[in-house]
């Protein structure tokens, strides 16, 4: 069979890319927001039990080191921030181990910017517009109005569940009878995931752009905790938000507590262990920087290939890659 | 057989489900903003034919099946088996039950290689090339002048399918016939 050495984007396509990525660059010059570039490669990488990190062995003057390649630029742009660096964005490169399909892709462009200072609330706004910007005045009108969904509230409309009150029984046999498998020993929070992303998510962004916000306090990763002012339940000050179906971006009232922050990591590598799945070094510079101090505020990771897509109308990420990984 | 993990699952590659061997379709990752992904799986069942959904979460692993496809040649009905050689000239044999042959039995011809699929060594399915020359053994007679005009006819093939045929077609000639939509394509 010929090698298949052709891009999977058209040159068409591409030159359509380039020009987003410079509307995106015009929105932040606009707003006063510095675009940085950080390090692909780190001593500490991400310790989320959901994500795989990809390694690579070098040779630097501190001898042989095994080296993380970042799965976003989170901790090293943080570290700007604890120095002064006030708001900031990059198009940052990722990577995820195992993450390949119409949606993703092994490595991938990330969007990511910090805004000392704002609100959660404020960071959504903006992200809406960012978004907007990048559809295009016609998609961007028709993408409809920005609409807050509270996570409870998704899960009470379409499933009549509380997703915080619900017995564990009842959450494992609905996530089963929507996944058709086995969830007999699965947590709470993987029946969670598996109704989300196979119930809700994809009439997310119908009619509107959608985005959920107060997640329960177990999935806050890096983001603060609040109380629920229904009934004082911990939830997570975190927001996605969707489009046509296809989450977009994550956002983040960005936890500042050093300790807080050494506790989730050594949290994050407990339940690796148990899991099964092998530790992964953490970041002591960004433990480091936060126990200097790191200005209130929010942040957001928008995965860039996927709004793209949308703004492009095509159904898979690796139509707007120059190489998608099945022909890296 | 090795075991394989959700992110080995590919078109094409078959494992075990449930007892029957089958042959992966389509793999998508399902994967929330930050959480557990899950594998949602078309799985074409290689007894039946029937495809199936569904999901795993990601890492969990399938046994392999033991099967391949391979060229063969058909030889003769005994009644009960019918028996199929290897074209690679080891004149190995293979009996194969009415289940197994399903639909292409309408299809068959001595001589024609045909694809057979073997599980642990034995013939599960078969299918038929896509294109086949077979004589007509039944029609209506040809109606002279009438090559142009759209109307069509049944005809009973010498292995026993029937096809649309143009008004022209007589008994005793030999067409072309897609085996993928059961149609003419034109003489042979």
């Amino acid at each position: 069979m010929a090698v298949d050495w052709r891009p999977t984007a058209t040159i068409e396509t591409l030159r359509e890319r380039a020009r987003l990525l410079g509307e995106v660059r015009a929105f932040f010059a606009e707003r006063g927001v510095l675009e940085v570039e950080t390090p692909v490669l780190g001593r500490g990488g991400s310790t989320d039990v959901h994500l795989a990190s990809l390694s690579a062995e070098a040779t630097t003057p501190a001898g042989r080191e095994r080296l993380w390649l970042q799965t976003s630029p989170e901790f090293a742009m943080k570290r700007l921030l604890a120095a002064g660096a006030g708001p900031i964005f990059q198009l940052a490169r990722c990577f995820r181990d195992g993450e390949v399909g119409r949606r993703h892709n092994l490595e991938f462009t990330m969007l990511e910017w910090y805004r000392p200072g704002f609100t959660l609330d404020a960071l959504i706004e903006e992200s809406a517009e960012l978004v907007r910007c990048v559809l295009g005045r016609e998609l961007g009108d028709e993408a409809g109005p920005l609409r807050r969904r509270r996570y409870r509230d998704l899960f009470r409309e379409t499933l009549d569940i509380d997703p915080f009150t619900a017995p564990l029984g009842e959450l494992r046999r609905m996530a089963e009878e929507q996944g058709g498998l086995a969830m007999g020993e699965a947590p709470r929070d993987d029946c969670l995931d598996l109704l989300l992303s196979f119930a809700i998510e994809p009439q997310l962004g119908r009619g509107g752009i959608d985005v959920v916000v107060d997640y329960p306090a177990s999935q806050a990763a890096l983001a603060r905790r609040h109380r629920d002012p229904e009934d004082g339940e911990w939830v997570a000050s975190r927001f996605e938000l969707y489009l046509e179906g296809l989450e977009l971006a994550n956002g983040y009232d960005e936890l500042t507590d050093a300790t807080e922050q050494a506790a989730r990591f050594a949290e994050d590598n407990a339940a690796r262990r148990a899991a099964g799945l092998p530790a992964v070094d953490v970041d002591a510079r960004l433990v480091a920087a936060l126990e200097h101090g790191m200005p209130e505020g929010s942040g957001v990771a928008l995965g860039i290939d996927r709004l793209i897509q949308l703004a492009l109308g095509k159904s898979s990420v690796a139509e707007v890659m120059a190489f998608a990984t099945p022909r890296c | 057989m090795a075991n394989y993990s959700t992110n080995e699952f590919k078109g094409g590659l078959k494992v075990m489900l449930d007892g029957d061997p089958c042959a992966i379709v389509e793999n998508e990752l399902v994967k929330p903003g930050k959480g557990q992904a899950f594998s949602r799986v078309k799985l074409r069942n290689l007894m039946t034919g029937r495809v199936w959904e569904r999901t795993f979460k990601s890492g969990e692993s399938l046994e392999g099946a033991d099967v391949m496809d391979l060229d063969m040649e058909y030889l003769y009905n005994d009644g009960e088996m019918w028996y199929f050689m290897k074209t690679d000239g080891s004149f190995e044999q293979y009996p194969v039950e009415k289940k197994a042959l399903g639909d292409t039995e309408k299809w068959l011809k001595e001589q024609v290689v045909y694809t057979i699929t073997l599980w642990n060594d034995n013939a599960i399915s078969v299918s038929p090339p896509n294109f086949i020359e077979l004589e007509v053994t039944e029609t209506d007679p040809g109606l002279k002048g009438d090559t142009a005009q759209g109307g069509s006819k049944p005809a009973t093939l010498s292995s026993g399918a029937v096809v649309r045929v143009p008004l022209f077609i007589n008994e005793g000639e030999v067409l072309k016939v897609d085996t993928r939509s059961g149609e003419y394509v034109s003489r042979a």
